[in-house]
């Protein structure tokens, strides 16, 4: 996988303080979780990038709230409130910390999918915001 | 309706001024919500409870309100505002702890779940006054009665004095 190499390399550039998460520990993780349904998954940004887009059967997209651009600041859908980008190339802060991460996904994909996000979707999402902006 | 006397207004503005700058112990001293200019927010509270929207202030419901918004966060208003169990525990804590001493119950003796349902939301904000007109909050500038900081610039971070109230003018982008 490409995304990958060039994720273990930005790692290993970084080096996270212990303990901490990254954008590319998120990919790993989830990549692995859906490997252990499908062995031959990889993660894709394209296949990501139109999700992330597409509706599901309910009133929001993620887009509604995060733009068609994650590397640019969005807006709630119903309180107008600003989201920060979303694209960790853009905003540093995203995708580093476990409970948000894990708190987030379990909301919006409730609201937007009406269910959980399967690992493979969040592996596509994460490896289309991580693109962004590299 | 009552209306206060302009110098009386003044008066309790500048006391409460001069009370915000005297560092309070979070909540205890506004649990009065007439007098309510603000209060300091707790980090916690900020991050979960302000993500979406500023972080509303937890004297402008009672206790029991804030109990039954706690219980719904699952489906909060349309959208699933969910937290774990350990944190959830935390913020009703810090609801419950700040809660205001005034009754927010609806008509029907249920916990009104929204401070703009309050009656002292609508007395507070009530048209004619303040500039504020019937097709104020529906304004696209302002959007909702809930979108406090489109006034109260300093919602944010909890403050609500006159000071920092602006309301905008109609055709402003934001
Ligand atoms: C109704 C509005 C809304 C929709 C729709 C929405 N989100 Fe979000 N999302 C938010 C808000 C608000 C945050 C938290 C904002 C912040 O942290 O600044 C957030 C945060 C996140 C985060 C957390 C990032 C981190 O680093 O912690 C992820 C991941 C995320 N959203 C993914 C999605 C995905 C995937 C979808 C579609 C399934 C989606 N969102 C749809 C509002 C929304
Ligand atoms: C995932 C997004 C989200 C999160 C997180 C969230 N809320 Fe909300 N909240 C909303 C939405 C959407 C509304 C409806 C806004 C409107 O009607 O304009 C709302 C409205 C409210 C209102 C009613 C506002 C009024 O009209 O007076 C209260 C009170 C409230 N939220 C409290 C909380 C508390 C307490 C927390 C933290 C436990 C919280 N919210 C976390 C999305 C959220
Ligand atoms: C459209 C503008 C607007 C919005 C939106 C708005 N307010 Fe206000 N608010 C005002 C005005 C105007 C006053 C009256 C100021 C005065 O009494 O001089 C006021 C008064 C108040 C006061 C009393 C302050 C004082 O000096 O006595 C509080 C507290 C308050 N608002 C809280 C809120 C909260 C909480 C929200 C959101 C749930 C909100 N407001 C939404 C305009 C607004």
């Amino acid at each position: 996988m490409k995304i990958s190499t060039l994720i273990a390399g930005l790692l290993l550039a970084t080096s996270l303080p212990a303990g901490a998460a990254g954008p590319a520990d998120f990919l790993q993780r989830f990549e692995g979780e859906a490997r252990s349904a499908d062995p031959g998954f990889a993660a894709s940004p394209a296949r990501g990038r139109d999700w992330f887009a597409a509706p599901h059967g309910q009133d929001w997209r993620c887009t509604s709230c995060h733009t068609a651009d994650p590397g640019k600041s969005g807006r709630h859908k119903v309180t107008g409130k600003a989201i920060e980008p979303m694209a960790p190339a853009v905003n540093p802060e995203r995708l580093t910390s476990e409970r948000s991460v894990a708190k987030w996904f379990r909301r919006n994909c409730r609201d937007v999918v009406g269910r959980e996000c399967t690992a493979a979707e969040k592996a596509d999402v994460v490896a289309y915001l991580i693109q962004i902006g590299q | 309706m009552h209306t206060m006397n302009r110098s009386f207004r003044q008066h309790m503005a500048l006391t409460l001024a001069a009370m915000w700058i005297t560092v309070l112990p979070a909540g205890a001293a506004w649990a009065d919500d007439d007098d309510f200019r603000g209060a300091p927010l707790d980090p916690l509270y900020l991050e979960e409870c302000g993500a979406c929207h500023v972080a509303f202030p937890p004297a402008l419901l009672s206790q029991r309100s804030w109990g039954a918004v706690a219980d719904g966060l699952a489906d909060h208003f349309g959208t699933d505002a969910s937290l774990d169990p350990e944190t959830l525990q935390t913020i009703r804590r810090y609801l419950d702890d700040n809660a205001g001493r005034r009754r927010s119950d609806g008509a029907d003796g249920r916990p009104l779940l929204r401070i703009t349902d309050t009656r002292w939301f609508r007395k507070e904000h009530r048209p004619g006054e303040h500039g504020l007109r019937s097709d104020t909050f529906s304004r696209p500038e302002v959007g909702s009665a809930a979108n406090c900081a489109a006034c109260h610039r300093g919602a944010e971070e909890g403050r609500y004095g006159e000071r920092e109230i602006r309301i905008p003018t109609p055709g402003s982008a934001r």
